[in-house]
């Protein structure tokens, strides 16, 4: 059924930390290496080594230039995959009831044996977390790697989504967000965690931190520069008689 | 948004169809025997043939009929179910009027209703949709419900209707591409609360050098830089010229060409209503 549930008994989720990714794109790669191979279809790619090579990703990162009001620009790389949102739009307009959230962890799923692949989820989302994979024909997103979080096979330090399990910057962090003691929870309390888009109404679970403010060089600190200025203004000797001499050639 | 092909299609002739079915349905002194025959026919060829062509959008056509599960949340499931409904009203309504030669007028009006329905249902699609600001407004089902109802009169012969329909349906376009050019902006949504960043934001780098689904599904911005000369042609064709031509003295081939006219208008317009919605998604890739 596609309605959303009243509410999931717990939130799972990202948090991404846009201080600290570097935009090494680690995540695209090890999203796309586990979710081709496990739940659901694989995410093809068309022609990958033709002219236009292009494929289906559930997780892509942008890179933005933000100048601020005063001081340098910086840059800013940008890790983008499904919010799982409380109010998932994506949800709702699902004619088929292929999409749904879960009411246990509040995931957003596609049981993919039931999707037409129609598009309009794609349509509904804000963020352009859902890609239609065109060798398969059925909806793909995020499933927060469904298939690792609660698998006994693996050893309990891999049970988190493989873009988390990867990051060599420690930028991604995956819990329970429902649960305001977790550490997520703390750390979104901490850094001021944003959602993206709020004016849209989706209540995404995934917060992003912003970048730290940087340091600002207020005035002169180097204590060496003093010494740098220039110490003879004109030159004399022999450099001054070659300088007169080459100025009036 | 992708104007694609069969998207376009399936409005413009599924809510010509279901219009002409809206008017057949209500017509007091409905005709009967061929005439009958042939305008249900017509009615019919053009909402099954506009609903054939929105199969052309799926990725798995073959699963369609799943599409009649979520009635209760999804309106793409709605309209699969009032076209179906219309559908299946309006024949039990056409068969005696066309075989027997009589009127069962109560399952007309209910046809009449459904077709309205129907195209209500259809623009809900695109209006219920906040990720695009151009198409989240009530003036999007007022406009396919202007849209169908004057291009089913001008089919069904009802030029007195049909014209006035028709002057209503260009001013409230005009409107809307006026007031749609500033929605974007009203929505609220940029790259701030794209990014969640303060100050300014620029697009430095895609995700991938190449192009993805969400660019050639939702980033269309080639057809925007004749936008004002095809919103001139959809104008003309769909409604200046028609009325023109109704108000001659009436001709069955000055009227077939008032119809083609208007029905290349509206195809015009729908390929614009595609063309020129911008999809927020769009801002994170520095694109409108």
């Amino acid at each position: 059924m596609t309605d959303l549930p009243q509410q999931t008994q717990r939130q799972l989720g990202l948090v991404i930390d846009l201080d600290t990714c570097v935009g090494c794109h680690a995540c695209v790669v090890s999203c796309k290496g586990w979710n081709t191979e496990n739940y659901g279809a694989p995410l093809s790619d068309q022609q990958p080594y033709g002219a236009d090579p292009s494929g289906t990703f559930l997780n892509r990162v942008h890179s933005y230039e933000l100048t601020p009001e005063t001081g340098p620009a910086q840059l800013v790389h940008f890790p983008k995959s499904c919010l799982h949102c409380a109010d998932a739009p994506c949800v709702t307009v699902c004619p088929t009831g292929a999409s749904y959230k879960r009411v246990e962890d509040g995931i957003v799923l596609v049981n993919e044996s039931d999707c037409i692949g129609c598009g309009l989820c794609a349509w509904a989302c804000p963020y352009g977390a859902r890609e239609l994979d065109l060798a398969e024909g059925v909806m793909k997103k995020c499933t927060l790697c469904v298939d690792r979080i609660y698998n006994e096979n693996l050893p309990e330090r891999d049970r988190e989504p493989a873009c988390v399990r990867t990051c060599p910057a420690g930028a991604r962090h995956f819990g329970d967000l429902g649960d305001p003691d977790s550490a997520v929870s703390a750390l979104v309390a901490e850094r001021g965690g944003m959602d993206l888009m709020p004016e849209q109404g989706t209540r995404p679970v995934n917060k992003y931190l912003p970048p730290r403010p940087k340091d600002q060089i207020d005035e002169q600190v180097d204590i060496l520069a003093p010494l740098l200025t220039p110490v003879a203004e004109e030159p004399k000797g022999f450099l001054g008689w070659l300088d007169r001499a080459l100025d009036k050639l | 948004m992708h104007p694609a092909p069969s998207i376009i299609l399936f409005t413009t002739l599924s809510g010509l169809g279901f219009g002409l079915l809206f008017w057949l349905g209500i017509d007091p002194t409905p005709p009967t025997g061929w005439v009958a025959f042939a305008f249900f026919a017509i009615a019919f060829a053009l909402s099954l043939g506009g609903l054939a062509f929105s199969a052309g959008h799926l990725g798995r056509p073959e699963r369609a009929l799943k599409a009649f599960t979520q009635w209760r949340s999804s309106w793409l499931s709605r309209e699969a179910w009032a076209a179906a409904a219309t559908l299946i009203m309006a024949g039990l309504y056409a068969a005696p009027l066309v075989f027997v030669g009589t009127t069962f007028l109560p399952l007309g009006w209910v046809t009449g209703l459904l077709a309205l329905a129907t195209i209500g249902t259809t623009s809900m699609i695109y209006t219920q949709l906040k990720t695009v600001p151009r198409w989240h407004h009530a003036s999007t089902p007022a406009l396919f419900l202007a849209y169908a109802l004057a291009g089913g009169a001008l089919m069904s012969g009802r030029v007195t209707v049909a014209i006035p329909l028709l002057l209503v349906t260009g001013a409230l376009q005009v409107w809307v591409w006026w007031d749609g050019d500033r929605r974007l902006a009203r929505s609220g949504t940029d790259m701030n609360t794209a990014t969640g960043l303060s100050g300014q934001v620029r697009a430095f780098e895609p995700p991938h050098t190449g192009s993805n689904y969400l660019l050639r599904e939702m980033v269309f911005v080639v057809g925007r830089k004749h936008a004002l000369k095809l919103r001139i042609i959809a104008l003309v064709l769909g409604a200046a010229l028609p009325v023109v031509l109704l108000l001659m003295p009436f001709g069955h081939w000055l009227a077939a060409l008032a119809v083609l006219s208007h029905v290349a208008g509206v195809l015009t317009a729908r390929w614009l209503f595609f063309a020129e919605a911008e999809h927020v998604v769009g801002l994170y890739y520095g694109k409108r």
